[in-house]
């Protein structure tokens, strides 16, 4: 099948599972008649912000890479002004935020474009690291310091750095896959966000003993369990869009749903210790973009660096 | 209201570059949107406050919202007298009581009985401090005591001194909030001191975080 027929085809079946679901979710909401079930109406938001996130990510396929290299600079952007917003920052960390906003953030993106590996993979780690403290100190308040530049860093490296390895998935260069780089992509934030689905669904039908209750009163072993062993098949199911055979899909998509999951509670506990809980209001029954990149983001990385290491030449 | 066409669309290009760079969403907490005449008192920490306050408001409250401000700022210029009158329509009042030929009281008073609403800083100038609220100017009960029908409404603007402190030209996009709290009127025989106490204790209260959620 040509790259081309195999990306209409998956979203042609996204879209059967969509209808499905809204389906489901109408025929839900007109069993609980006129009575307002919560429970309900959430599952239909999301339903239909499913919609829209499936629809935006199949526009991004038509552009391409430069396509999704613009959609997931969006969502760093979006993903660092909510991460942001939470933090302490001081009057003296304006031009550090400045340049993090205007700077760091298009650079990286436009390294992953121009696919330089070498400086695509240290620039935020390394020479960031070291700038941003620079321009803080400059301005001479101490007040917090390592606590402000370490809040700074550590939201880059989740906002933009990781999540920048998402659309990086593309510029691979693996043999026999030439052109199909883009279902790397579909693969990994299939399987991630399709194993959060499944754990929701898992929890709600069986979900009794919680996993990690201080964190996150919603997740529990049930729902885990439950979701990463459906996901994991899901990305067994889905090995023929990738080159990973069938096995080593099915062990990909474990690997990186376990570091959803992981990825997950420890944004639930940025939330708790910052009183929230959600990031943001962006997308209606889902919270903000970081409530939906959370497992994305800690998956990306070792995705990337597993395919890297085991697939390209 | 803008007075022309030009200084309408000048107007929304204001309240759509601001809605850009912020997200900024209204909290209604204490009360809903009403096209009653009505006093918004607001924390001050930057110019693009009342922007702010105007981008929240429905679009048909906003045209008859009118902000008030320094005369002496907002005359200093031929650009920010266009800003000033022809764009936000701001009842420009005199702060320096030795220059002023009309009482401020009495300006925002008509303003009020024109059928507008009023947009009011009680901290009188931006805060750049620490502290989350500077003292109230006896404006605000004043004005209460002259139109003690009017409804003040607190509203807590979060955030924007972050977005554009007081010294750079750069804002950086974080999210803001305007949370609008339960109104207030001054007493029949509460004094000036206690009804500003309570004006500003009803003010920070919106500013903690759960009051805004």
């Amino acid at each position: 099948m040509s790259p081309t027929l195999q990306a209409l085809a998956l979203f042609a079946v996204l879209a059967a599972v969509l209808v499905t679901a809204s389906a489901v979710g109408h025929a839900l909401a007109r069993r609980s008649g006129g009575a307002p079930n919560p429970t309900v109406e959430n599952l239909n938001a999301r339903i239909k912000a499913w919609w829209v996130m499936i629809g935006v990510l199949a526009l991004a396929f038509v552009f391409g890479k430069i396509g999704l290299v613009l959609l997931f600079a969006f969502a760093s952007f979006a993903a660092l002004r909510e991460y942001l917003t939470l933090t302490d920052t001081r009057r003296g960390d304006h031009l550090a935020l400045v340049a993090m906003f205007f700077v760091v953030l298009p650079v990286q993106y436009w390294l992953v474009g121009s696919e330089w590996y070498g400086l695509f993979a240290v620039f935020i780690p390394v020479y960031v690291f070291l700038l941003l403290p620079i321009l803080v100190a400059l301005r001479g308040d101490t007040t917090d310091f390592m606590a402000r530049i370490a809040e700074m860093q550590w939201g880059l490296m989740i906002c933009v750095y990781c999540l920048s390895h998402v659309p990086a998935l593309a510029t691979l260069a693996i043999p026999g896959f030439e052109g199909r780089g883009l279902m790397l992509i579909a693969f990994l934030v299939l399987v991630v966000q399709g194993s959060d689905v499944l754990q929701y669904i898992w929890g709600k039908l069986l979900g009794r003993t919680k996993v990690a209750p201080k964190l996150s009163p919603s997740k529990t072993w049930e729902g885990l369990i439950g979701g990463v062993a459906t996901a994991t098949l899901l990305g067994a199911a889905l090995s023929a869009i990738t080159p990973f055979g069938v096995g080593g899909a099915a062990l990909l998509a474990l690997v990186i749903t376990v570091m959803g999951f992981l990825g997950g509670l420890v944004m639930s506990a940025i939330k708790r210790d910052r009183g929230v809980k959600d990031w943001g209001r962006m997308i209606e029954g889902h919270g903000g973009m970081l409530d939906r990149m959370d497992s994305v983001v800690f998956a990306a990385p070792v995705f990337f660096h597993a395919v890297r290491y085991f697939w390209t030449v | 209201m803008p007075r022309t066409v030009p200084a309408a669309i000048v107007g929304s290009a204001f309240t759509g570059f601001s809605r850009l760079v912020t997200g900024v969403r209204g909290n209604w907490v204490g009360c809903t949107p009403s096209p009653e005449p009505r006093v918004y008192f607001a924390n001050h920490s930057s110019h693009g406050d009342f922007v702010l306050i105007w981008a929240v408001l429905p679009a048909a409250l906003r045209r008859r919202t009118r902000p008030v401000a320094g005369a002496d700022y907002w005359n200093r210029s031929a650009t920010r007298r266009y800003l000033g009158r022809d764009v936000f329509d701001a009842v420009l009042i005199e702060r320096d009581p030795e220059a002023r030929t009309e009482d401020p009281v009495t300006q925002m008073a008509r303003a009020l009985d024109d059928g507008a609403s009023l947009i009011l800083f009680p901290e009188g100038t931006r805060n750049t401090g620490e502290e989350r609220l500077q003292p109230f100017k006896t404006g605000l009960y004043h004005l209460s005591r002259a139109r003690p029908a009017v409804e003040l409404v607190p509203v807590w603007i979060e955030n924007l001194n972050r977005v554009m402190p007081k010294g750079e030209f750069l804002p950086v996009p974080l999210l803001c909030t305007v949370t609008f709290g339960a109104p207030i009127r001054a007493g029949e025989d509460e004094d000036k001191d206690a009804f500003l106490a309570r004006a500003r204790a009803a003010l920070l209260a919106l500013s903690e975080p759960e009051a805004r959620r």
